[in-house]
């Protein structure tokens, strides 16, 4: 008796359960609806108060771009025209760097003689925020990553192996741009160049070498102590080189460094070393942030 | 040599404007190298053979470079094309 009972109950719950489950799919589903109703009636509305808002951002930075581009215009009406001799910059300063620069700093390029004997101390202040900038992103960016790296050192893959096209590219080019930054740097003094855009190039050659052949390779070439000594012993002989010139020229006392014959490799006092110098901290700092941000150490 | 110049900055302020204008990353990252390139020519017409090279050497190179990497590091290279198709 039990047990007949037992079994109706079964049966009508289980003929029941479907019935219910559907009930209820639809009892949900026509609460999903209305949720959905719901959800496009306030998206609507929110569409439009976003619409309103957009198209006054729109208008908003449309008239800021306009006033600035007029506030611009209005200054530049006021620039003297291009290369005229009365201009402001065309003055006494300028007049002495062209017509004594030769005698004085003697490097047949008068550029390397502005930025390297006359207005030296600006390019020792440029190395010198290269080397910070590249300092900060080292700060930044190699304690960030070797946390990373002690918690993934086991999931860490092997580097995939460069493109044969890339591969072989480099090898052509690599020796080709490094010769070409290192007389851009070395005749910096006598034709056009210097050592912040030979060192760039040099470091751009270096730069493609990693890529092409993987910073582990790069690595037996340049680490980070090679780094670190090449910008310090750069920076510093920079430093104290010109100090010293600064401090013969202030006190008018004899200096053993010497002009040269202008035109003669080994000419122009410290402007070669100098440009040396920085063309080491530059392929360094380019370098360095190269590898910083792509892997999180030089 | 005043009509190559005029060309040439209308060709920097059109890919000064592209750059912008472009929502494949990218082809603004190549947009804005060949500015640098235009902007090459343009200080070697100034006769500032220096200045040319430092930009070839950095603008062109370099900071390039450095974008690329960037767009390697947040993986838009690859997924430039099905972005660019997205957005419009």
């Amino acid at each position: 008796m039990k047990n007949d009972l037992d079994r109706d109950l079964s049966l009508s719950l289980e003929e029941s359960s479907p019935q219910a489950s559907r009930l209820d799919a639809a009892h949900l589903h026509a609460h999903d609806t209305r949720i959905h109703r719901q959800d496009r009636a306030f998206s609507t509305r929110e569409n439009q108060a976003h619409a309103l808002s957009l198209g006054g951002y729109r208008a908003l930075s449309v008239l800021v771009a306009v006033g600035v581009i007029l506030v611009l215009l209005w200054g530049v009406m006021d620039l003297p025209a291009f290369g005229r001799d009365t201009n402001p910059v065309e003055n006494e300063v300028a007049e002495r760097y062209l017509a004594q620069g030769l005698q004085e700093g003697g490097a047949t390029n008068l550029v390397a003689n502005m930025i390297l004997d006359y207005r030296a101390f600006d390019t020792l202040g440029e190395s010198n925020v290269l080397f910070t900038a590249a300092t900060a992103v080292l700060l930044l960016l190699r304690g960030l990553q070797t946390r990373e790296a002690d918690r993934s050192l086991a999931a860490a893959a092997p580097e995939a192996p460069a493109d044969p096209i890339l591969r072989a590219g480099a090898r052509a080019l690599c020796p080709v741009i490094l010769l070409y930054g290192l007389y851009i740097i070395l005749n910096g003094h006598l034709g056009p160049g210097g050592g912040f855009s030979g060192g760039a190039v040099m470091g751009a050659a270096l730069i493609l070498y990693r890529e092409a052949y993987g910073s582990e390779k790069m690595g037996h070439l340049f680490s980070f102590r090679t780094y670190r000594a090449i910008s310090f012993f750069a920076l510093a002989f920079y430093a104290l080189s010109k100090a010293y010139s600064f401090f013969t020229g202030a006190n008018h006392l004899p200096s053993i460094i010497s002009t040269g014959t202008p035109g003669a490799i080994l000419s122009a006092g410290l402007i070669l070393p100098l440009n040396i110098a920085v063309g080491f901290v530059v392929c360094c700092t380019m370098y360095g942030f190269f590898a910083l941000f792509e892997k999180g150490e030089i | 040599m005043e009509m190559v110049m005029t060309l040439l900055l209308i060709i920097v302020l059109l890919n000064a404007i592209m750059v912008v204008r472009t929502k494949h990353l990218l082809a603004a990252c190549i947009i804005f190298m060949a500015q640098s390139l235009v902007m090459v020519l343009i200080w070697i017409l100034l006769q500032s053979p220096d200045l040319a090279i430092t930009e070839a050497a950095v603008g062109a190179g370099v900071s390039s470079l450095l974008f690329f990497l960037a767009l390697k590091k947040i993986q838009a290279i690859d997924q430039g094309k099905e972005n660019s198709a997205h957005e419009k």
